[in-house]
């Protein structure tokens, strides 16, 4: 019997067998950091399940060589975020669409490509460090093997109050496709910006963004992941928030066999804010739904207030994973921080793992957090029918209930009826 | 129209027997009470007459208007012209009660083949029936029984159950938790709905609902039985002397 192989040596296999299948970007003013995170990836090596923060979430399909196929979803719904007027940049299977894309050139914004982008004195200095920084004290080796080897992305410099949202528009088109963008927005003092990201945008996808907020600074960030049931992702949201800023982020996760959602959040300023929440449904009767987000909020700041909101609605077997985590420093006096995850079950099968963590060095603080997970509501649905609503109805409508205060937390009425609208479209299919 | 014959429930879950053979005809737009003792079975017969889970009937029939009701589901019979006035209204957070009201109306509407009500027009129609049960724009458009007191969540029945406009009202305790004005105020509301043509059911404790709200028929109900049926005067009668002697006095 041959001796097992130790571990060290599956993940370091593993990773030279992912670099091996890629082909580096090389030179251009991100060369210095994507050697950085190159020499970060190899000396962590990518995860595996036995990674503490990866034992409720499978990697493998993530860390493999080549991705798997997933077939593309043909779409008769409408684009989510049709009705709003906002400017427009397409990716197909990651690669940056200027036909289909709107020019981009909005007042209070400069936005390149980062593929074709010159000697960006902010870019450089921001790519790769909010992500090198988000490494300690958990280790995220798919965000540095992301800022290594990411082909495109955009850089989005915000100066001043910008008229309409950004659009990140993400097609999947190809079956086998792979593709990692990376993207940064940094934000001047007192500067205000929304983006809305949707789409799948390929068989398997891996995205980051360093968001850099200036002292009262705004950032409003919506996203609609790609419904197409094989898809897998892992995304990265990485902000350094600065005094009296405001970092709002809300993810709708609709089916996917895998999507990894992780969110750092540093709170360096006084004053600010940070909210970060997600609706996820995932319905697992014919496609494995496998949905986790992994959240790490840092208080360094004086009264600064955090909020995680994740609600997750789960039926046929399918799996949802929190793993939130509000780290208060020493001296960050006054911070109020909440967090809350909740799951509806709808059958036995389904299930929910949820990890929620605090750790608090100073001695002022308010900070909570609750975890639950349950059927509907019995006494609720049968109230609803009582009044002679059917019975998919009122389950949808007991759903839509549930996710609202995940809902609740987009600022902008038109794009959290659009986020609705899409759940009820979904609730109706599958209820 | 509401017909009752011979009904015998238990409870699902276990061998426990709660209606015992119960016989009770409602006519059109009579107003019928049930008054008797905690655990008779007055509560459980207007949830499985509303169809509720957990009840399983073993015997009888209770039809409306001729057709049987145990065969349908919840908002069949909904749709067919029955309602029940909570006892415990229920709160849905995230759901607008007024969107909750559309929706049911709509449904109702539906299923009966029914063209739907039209945003404005619905709109005009809830705002005149809240006006009369006192029932602000606010308490509209607030999620569904969250953070109602007690008279508002009771009132709150009444709206739905004056928009819904149903053939046959179950009222289950309707005063509880009311003081003497918010008393006035939902017995108004239901008093207005009789029109000749509606049933009541009214099911209560005591006789001062009833005070508000006159019933042509007061029926006592013990063990899952009605056990003695009269007019007005019946309710007066258990108001003054309880319900021993009456129970005394049928056995």
């Amino acid at each position: 019997m041959a001796a097992p192989r130790p571990r060290s040596d599956l993940r370091a296999e593993t990773t030279a067998a992912r670099l091996a299948a890629l082909e580096l970007p090389q030179g251009g003013f991100t060369a210095p950091a994507r050697a950085d995170a190159l020499a970060r990836l190899q000396a962590m090596g990518l995860p595996t399940r036995r990674d503490e923060y990866w034992k409720y979430t499978d990697p493998t399909t993530l860390t493999a060589a080549d991705a798997s196929p997933a077939a593309v979803l043909v779409d008769a719904e409408p684009p989510v975020f049709g009705a709003i007027d906002r400017l427009k940049i397409v990716f197909v299977d990651g690669v940056f669409d200027a036909a289909a894309s709107d020019d981009l050139s909005l007042e209070g914004l400069e936005i390149s490509r980062l593929a074709d982008a010159g000697d960006i004195h902010w870019a450089q200095g921001l790519y790769g460090t909010l992500e090198a920084q988000g490494q300690i004290p958990v280790a995220r080796p798919l965000a540095a093997l992301n800022s290594a080897a990411a082909t495109d992305g955009v850089l989005i410099r915000v100066t001043g109050r910008v008229s309409k949202p950004v659009e990140l528009i993400y097609r999947h088109m190809s079956e086998a496709s792979d593709a990692i963008l990376h993207h940064l927005v940094k934000i001047d003092p007192q500067a205000d910006v929304t983006i809305l990201e949707s789409g799948p945008g390929a068989a398997r996808f891996n995205t980051a963004m360093e968001v850099d907020l200036g002292a009262k600074a705004s950032f409003h960030h919506i996203r609609v992941q790609g419904s197409d049931h094989h898809r897998r992702a892992v995304t990265h949201v990485f902000a350094r928030i600065a005094s009296e800023a405001t970092f709002k982020s809300f993810t709708l996760t609709m089916n996917g066999a895998l999507t990894r959602n992780e969110a750092v959040l540093d709170i360096v300023g006084d004053h600010a804010t940070a909210h970060v929440a997600g609706a996820a449904v995932g319905d697992a009767k014919s496609v494995p739904f496998h949905q986790d987000d992994t959240v790490f909020v840092t208080h360094a700041g004086t009264h600064c207030e955090s909020r995680q909101v994740f609600k997750k609605v789960l039926k046929n077997g399918a799996t949802g994973v929190f793993q939130g985590k509000i780290l208060v420093k020493p001296g960050a006096q006054k911070t109020d921080g909440y967090q809350i995850s909740q799951a509806l079950l709808l059958d036995g099968d389904s299930q929910f793992l949820a990890k929620p963590e605090l750790e608090i060095y100073a001695d002022d603080v308010k900070c909570s957090h609750g975890s639950t997970s349950g059927a509907i509501d019995d006494t609720a649905l049968f109230y609803l029918r009582s009044r002679g609503v059917p019975l998919a109805e009122a389950q949808a409508l007991l759903v839509l209930s549930f996710l609202g205060d995940a809902i609740a937390e987009i600022e902008d009425a038109g794009i959290a009826g659009a986020i609705t609208d899409r759940l009820e479209a979904w609730l109706a299919r599958r209820l | 129209m509401l017909e009752i014959k011979n009904l015998h429930v238990k409870l699902e879950e276990e061998d426990k027997v709660i209606l015992k053979g119960v016989d009770l005809t409602v006519e059109a737009g009579k107003v019928h009470a049930i008054m008797g003792p905690n655990g008779s079975g007055k509560s459980t017969l207007s949830y499985v007459l509303s169809g509720r889970g957990g009840y399983e009937v073993t015997e009888g029939s209770a039809t409306l208007d001729g057709a049987e009701l145990l065969d349908m589901e919840p908002e069949e019979r909904a749709a067919a012209g029955l309602f029940l006035a909570f006892q415990y209204p229920v709160e849905i957070p995230g759901v607008g009660n007024m969107t909750f009201l559309r929706t049911a109306v709509n449904a109702q509407r539906k299923a009966r083949g029914e063209p739907e009500v039209s945003a404005a027009e619905f709109l005009k129609l809830v705002r005149a029936q809240a006006k009369l049960l006192n029932i602000d724009a606010e308490m509209l458009k607030r999620p569904v029984n969250v953070g109602f007191s007690g008279g508002e969540k009771k009132r709150n029945e009444i709206l739905q159950m004056a928009m819904l406009e149903p053939r046959m009202c179950i009222l289950d305790e309707t005063d509880s938790g009311l003081d003497v004005d918010a008393m006035r105020l939902v017995a108004d509301g239901v008093n207005a709905l009789r029109d000749g043509k509606r049933g009541f059911l009214v099911i209560t404790h005591y006789q001062r609902l009833l005070d508000h709200i006159k019933p042509d028929v007061v029926h006592i109900m013990a063990d899952g039985r009605i056990v003695k049926t009269g007019g007005p005067e019946l309710a007066l009668e258990v108001e003054e002397n309880g319900y021993t002697d009456i129970l005394a006095e049928v056995q």
